[in-house]
């Protein structure tokens, strides 16, 4: 029994397999019975700190969902950092033009790993409401792996909140180990991704093709 | 603050090479504007500035106009001989008027609290006589109204101390805000696609793209 408690080399697997009970149990006692995984993971869910980076009127309502009516301190995001070096999330909150999207892509790459991306916004999603201009980018999907997606236009406070719960739920199931493990813990995965160049009448290329291939009809 | 007319008369004595026009407008407010040929423009707005009765010290908007060439109808009553009677019969009358750029300040007098008086100037033409004068000199918060109809009309202002692009990046081809400027074909499917979109998609998908429709649940 002694063994089991105390091994520190626990496995999450093997972590997995401590009855429920039990834990509760021992937790009653002062022992509190946990994986690397989960107190690293826990950790780093609660305190995710965006980048302070707003490109329109969504930036407005991340602002007020920082502010003390809605209070993102709560969930440990409320350091909204100036600089991309201590940063752990961008919040792309608002219309991305093809003029600021390269700018956006470079902030991106300036971050520190992990990072995670949250696009806010109809705009910052799909282009929104400026989908068929001529200088909107069509979402920044094209250019970064967005993590959650927030629809609205622009979203409430409440929204953006849930977002944050949704990447803190994402970060909390996250393996340290395994094939499927974050790219932030596995050096053979890129982390940086290609900044767009200005060309004659759109960006070159339209998108990283890596990331985002324009939809197939199903017919 | 004295009448347009006055103004003009004015005008006209302070600066005689000046060619100087009245423009009626037709909507309910019937705000009328000066008109004035390109190569006394800088002149005549110095006057307006300067003149102790008018002090239009203040610009507060510049903005631009497209004019593509346009054919203009008018229905004109001619009498004609028709089986030895008179008649007068209605004839059609095409004219052709040449397409041109203009550029529309509104200057008001913060000193003497009145305006606005609405100045405007027209390029020759649309193509390669696209050349006024740039009244920064004489307004100083005119320069980036007049870079951003640089950027979107393509007219140019002379003189002008930072003529560049404002909105779109330096690389950039075409005027986007010119009635013929043809939007990069950068088309993408959409489900419920409408207008000149609908255009669009039948062109990058001859065949009818039809919304799916889901097989009815019999109960």
């Amino acid at each position: 029994m002694a063994e089991r408690v105390f091994d520190l080399a626990l496995t999450p697997e093997k972590f997995a397999m401590i009855d429920e009970g039990l834990k509760s149990e021992l937790q009653k006692q002062g022992v509190y019975v946990t994986s690397l995984q989960e107190l690293y993971n826990w950790g780093r869910a609660n305190s995710v700190w965006p980048l302070t980076f707003g490109l329109a009127c969504c930036a407005i309502e991340m602002m007020a969902a920082s502010m003390s009516r809605f209070d993102l301190a709560r969930f440990g995001a409320e350091v909204f950092r100036p600089s991309p070096r201590q940063a752990d999330l961008m919040i792309v909150a608002g219309t991305v033009t093809k003029k600021m999207a390269p700018l956006v892509v470079r902030l991106y790459n300036q971050m520190p790993e992990p990072k995670y991306v949250i696009a806010m916004g109809a705009c910052a999603i799909s282009g929104g409401p400026f989908k068929q201009g001529y200088n909107v980018l069509k979402g920044i999907d094209r250019y970064l792996p967005v993590d959650v997606a927030i629809p609205g236009c622009p979203p409430r406070p409440e929204a953006l909140i849930h977002a944050i719960m949704t990447l803190q739920e994402k970060i909390r199931n996250q393996k340290l180990t395994g094939p499927d493990r974050p790219r932030h813990l596995n050096a053979e995965i890129e982390g940086e991704y290609p900044v767009p160049a200005y060309g004659k009448h759109d960006l070159e290329p339209p998108n990283n093709p890596g990331l985002w291939q324009p939809p197939a009809i199903q017919r | 603050m004295e009448a347009l007319e006055q103004i003009k008369a004015r005008l006209e004595t302070a600066v005689p090479s000046a060619k100087i026009e009245i423009l009626a407008n037709d909507c309910a407010l019937g705000e009328r504007s000066l008109l004035v040929d390109g190569a006394s423009g800088f002149a005549v707005a110095q006057f307006l500035r300067d003149d102790a009765q008018l002090k239009l010290d203040y610009c507060s908007n510049v903005t631009g106009v497209d004019w593509p060439d346009k054919e203009l109808a008018e229905k004109i009553k001619v009498k004609q001989v028709v089986d030895g009677m008179e008649k007068e019969v209605e004839e059609v009358k095409k004219t052709l008027r040449h397409g041109y750029l203009e550029v529309v300040y509104h200057l008001y007098s913060m000193s003497l609290k009145h305006g606005p008086v609405v100045l405007r100037m027209r390029t020759e033409n649309r193509a390669d006589q696209t050349h006024l004068p740039s009244l920064t000199p004489v307004w100083r918060g005119a320069e980036f109204q007049e870079r951003e109809i640089y950027d979107l009309y393509g007219v140019i202002f002379d003189s002008h101390p930072d003529l560049r692009r404002i909105l779109m990046w330096d690389e950039f081809e075409g005027f986007p805000m010119r009635r013929d400027y043809v939007e990069p074909d950068d088309f993408e499917y959409e489900p419920t696609p409408h207008d000149e979109v609908l255009d669009a998609a039948k062109k990058h998908y001859p065949v009818e793209v039809k919304p799916e429709v889901k097989p009815e649940v019999k109960a």
